[in-house]
């Protein structure tokens, strides 16, 4: 529609509208009482695609994998009461990890509000802690306004999810309808470009380093700036590092790259993030999983310089000596100019010792394990597959748990938003939607989900999605038996004693694959590893659902104990 | 260290849940809050009075400017500023008590704002200082019920919050 001409249009009608005007590919949902005449209005469209999934969390974990692998706001519709209180996991876990989403959701008439009605629950109240922001749309003229406003919210600063709660009667009124161009809100001003003055001393700082390092998250991804990441890092030439958040922000085959840090990152990362004289820390937030124990990781004299574009991230849990509230992309090319400039002028400090030093602790091979022709080793598989798809452009997506550490330290991500998983809330169950979101996305690229025997039971149901929607998602479950990373701290930190870590009674995975119309494979031997997934990766148009029994007791290394310092990690 | 934060935020339903849910979900202390519209109706006042570290003091102003309602947010304590509360009162105040009852409220300058055979109902302003000693300075069992409002904060001279 044009502007300046306005039509009188019911609620509903508008909803549709809206996610038109915002060029809404996909909606993810699920129908209810209270969202029945949108449901309607989406029946007699023909723009925004509404995908039917069959658990609302999923819905939400699906439209989140979409936003993470387009790096557009995902969309989700759920009804009120169950519908909503079932996407709060999908809410929170994209809110843990900074995801733009909007998530509308119908409401009880506004009447009714109150009076625990039928599907009543307060949205607003229950939603409140785990999004960006939530709004409770009260007149048929006030929907355009706030789905403009979610959208400008969600997108924008620090992204996150924004829920619009819709009550029912509000969507059966009619009113004059047109899209806000814009929005403008008083109590929201965002930070773009970081402070110059702060950007030319934190240059002056690096170069003038002798024991660089720079480690960067899933901000680096979010905003957008990996390629700016890796000119940055490679024109200084220093080791770089990235958060299981940031993977793919530096490409993990280039040399300057130490791998993952953090609980199960690698030796040479951990140890150069606790020796190092001056830390660039970007889009990055210094986490509990990330440094372990902030006294330990602060009992070391070094400087450090964090970028991010949330001023509440910086000096949370570690006092930062030169903060910039910016932008990455914005600062790093801001950076870049300032390198050029006083590579000219300054003399160059020597690093090489300290790549000397780096090489001594690669030495120690961190990530290498033992093979085994008896037994599959699981990162064997995750090894296998990266060797067989590292010329495509593949999307990885996980759960939660070991093979969730394996995959991200045995797959190699050479891009951004190849890889999706939950950092930040640690949620089992998104592995599969996360992989049916991507697939939507990208409907004719190599889709693999890696996850385990318990986690993929979380979401299992989503394998008549799959099916309905033909989406060709290669399903590698890594099948210990266990609650695999449960079983682990259960093995060193409570005495051996497994309590209720056995996954007992598993269902036969091939004949429930198969049952929702999709090929099933079970992979017992070390030798028919390669070959099965050569197989299920030929079968472009197929879900297949491997189901690798792999060694029951392998455990996840190096790894920090809870509460200890980056240099404490246990090797073997 | 105490400190008083003044906050413009927007005047709309749930503005106040989150910023009380802000405190309590990160575990950031709240000794006093008080909220009201201002002379624009679009925007509410509010004084919270909380107790906290530096760097504590650092993540509450950032979490608070954070929240999509709030539209300013600065700490009274960095610079001069006016503290009030008011208090209201019930004592018992019988025979020999009653005269001694008036001299405490008189010395606190307060005012007695309802009288009985048996009560007097006391109204005092001050700082949450002059509050407390007002409550340490009565017998402890001639207090029958009291109600305070939380600080309300003001910057001195020339300081303005505004939007
Ligand atoms: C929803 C949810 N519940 C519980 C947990 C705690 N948890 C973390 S890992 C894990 C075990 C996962 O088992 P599995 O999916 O088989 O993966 P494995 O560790 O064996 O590779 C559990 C229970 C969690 N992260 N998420």
């Amino acid at each position: 529609m044009t502007e300046g001409q306005i039509a009188e249009l019911t609620g509903a009608e508008i909803v549709s509208r809206c996610l038109a005007e915002e060029q809404v590919e996909f909606l993810f949902g699920y129908p209810g009482g209270a969202v029945l005449p949108i449901y309607d209005e989406l029946f007699k469209q023909d723009k925004v695609k509404h995908i039917l999934v069959r658990h609302e969390q999923a819905g939400v974990h699906a439209a989140d994998a979409y936003a993470r692998a387009t790096g557009r706001v995902g969309v989700a519709l759920v009804t009120s009461g169950p519908g909503v209180t079932n996407a709060i996991t999908g809410i929170a876990t994209a809110h843990m990890d900074s995801v733009p989403m909007v998530i509308l959701t119908g409401q009880v008439p506004t009447d009714k509000i109150g009076e625990d009605a039928f599907q009543e629950v307060d949205t607003v109240g229950i939603t409140r802690p785990c999004v960006k922001h939530n709004i409770l749309v009260r007149r048929a003229q006030d929907i355009a306004p706030a789905i403009k406003k979610a959208f400008h919210l969600a997108a924008t600063g620090r992204p996150g999810p924004v829920v619009v709660d819709i009550p029912k009667d509000v969507t059966l009124n009619s009113t004059k309808y047109f899209y806000p161009k814009t929005v403008s809100l008083r109590s929201y001003n965002l930070v773009t470009r970081g402070h110059s003055g702060q950007i030319k001393k934190a240059v002056d700082l690096l170069m003038s380093a002798k024991r660089p390092m720079i480690y960067s998250g899933g901000g680096i991804i979010m905003g957008n700036a990996s390629e700016l990441l890796s000119q940055f890092v490679r024109a200084l030439g220093y080791p770089c590092t990235n958060t299981l958040m940031g993977l793919g922000g530096f490409p993990a085959t280039d040399p300057l790259y130490l791998g993952m840090l953090g609980m199960h990152g690698t030796y040479e990362a951990n140890m150069a993030m606790q020796d190092c004289d001056v830390l660039l820390a970007i889009g990055a937030r210094f986490d509990d999983r990330v440094i372990g124990n902030p006294e330990h990781f602060m009992a070391v004299d070094r400087k450090i310089i964090h970028v991010d574009v949330d001023p509440s991230s910086i000096s949370k849990r570690v006092k930062i000596d030169v903060p910039i509230v910016g932008d990455v992309a914005e600062v790093l090319k801001a950076m870049l100019n300032c390198i050029d400039e006083s590579k000219s002028s300054s003399v160059e400090v020597n690093v090489d010792a300290w790549w000397k030093q780096i090489g001594v602790w690669r030495e120690k091979e961190s990530s290498k394990f033992a093979v085994s022709d008896e037994v599959i080793k699981p990162q064997s598989v995750v090894q296998t597959l990266y060797e067989l798809t590292k010329h495509d452009d593949v999307f990885v997506t996980s759960d939660v748990g070991q093979h969730q550490m394996w995959a991200a330290q045995y797959y190699k991500f050479d891009r951004p938003r190849r890889w999706i998983n939950s950092g930040g809330l640690g949620t089992m169950g998104v592995g599969l939607p996360y992989a049916m979101g991507v697939q939507f996305a990208y409907p004719d690229a190599t889709v693999a989900c890696i996850t385990g025997e318990a986690s993929i039971q979380m979401c299992i149901q989503e394998l008549s999605t799959a099916q309905q929607y033909s989406l060709p998602i290669k399903v590698i479950t890594l099948n210990n038996r266990y609650l695999g990373m449960v079983r682990q701290w259960q093995e060193f930190f409570h005495g051996n004693r497994y309590s209720e870590s056995y996954v007992d009674a598993l269902p036969d995975f091939v004949k429930l694959a198969e049952a929702y119309g999709h090929v099933g494979m079970r992979i017992e031997k070390p030798s028919d590893v390669e070959g099965a997934l050569k197989e299920a990766l030929a079968l472009k148009d197929r879900l297949v659902f491997m189901d690798f029994i792999t060694d029951q007791e392998e455990n996840v290394y190096p790894m920090i104990p809870g509460g200890k310092g980056l240099s404490e990690m246990i090797l073997k | 260290m105490r400190h008083i934060l003044s906050l413009l935020l927007e005047n709309e339903s749930g503005a106040l849940s989150r910023v009380s849910g802000l405190f309590s979900a990160r575990g950031y202390n709240i000794e006093s809050l008080t909220v009201a519209p201002t002379e624009d109706s679009s925007l509410s006042r509010m004084t919270v009075v909380t107790t906290g570290s530096d760097e504590v003091l650092e993540q509450i102003t950032k979490q608070l400017n954070k929240l999509v309602d709030v539209v300013r947010v600065i700490d009274l304590t960095d610079g001069s500023h006016i503290e009030r509360e008011l208090m209201l009162v019930k004592v018992r105040a019988i025979a020999k008590d009653r005269e001694e009852m008036k001299r405490i409220a008189d010395i606190f300058r307060g005012r007695i704002l309802d009288v009985t055979d048996k009560t007097y109902t006391i109204e005092l302003t001050g700082t949450g200082a002059k509050l407390d000693a007002f409550f340490e300075s009565l017998d402890q069992d001639a207090i029958l019920e009291t109600v305070r409002t939380g600080a309300s904060g003001i910057g001195r001279g020339e300081r303005i919050l505004k939007v």
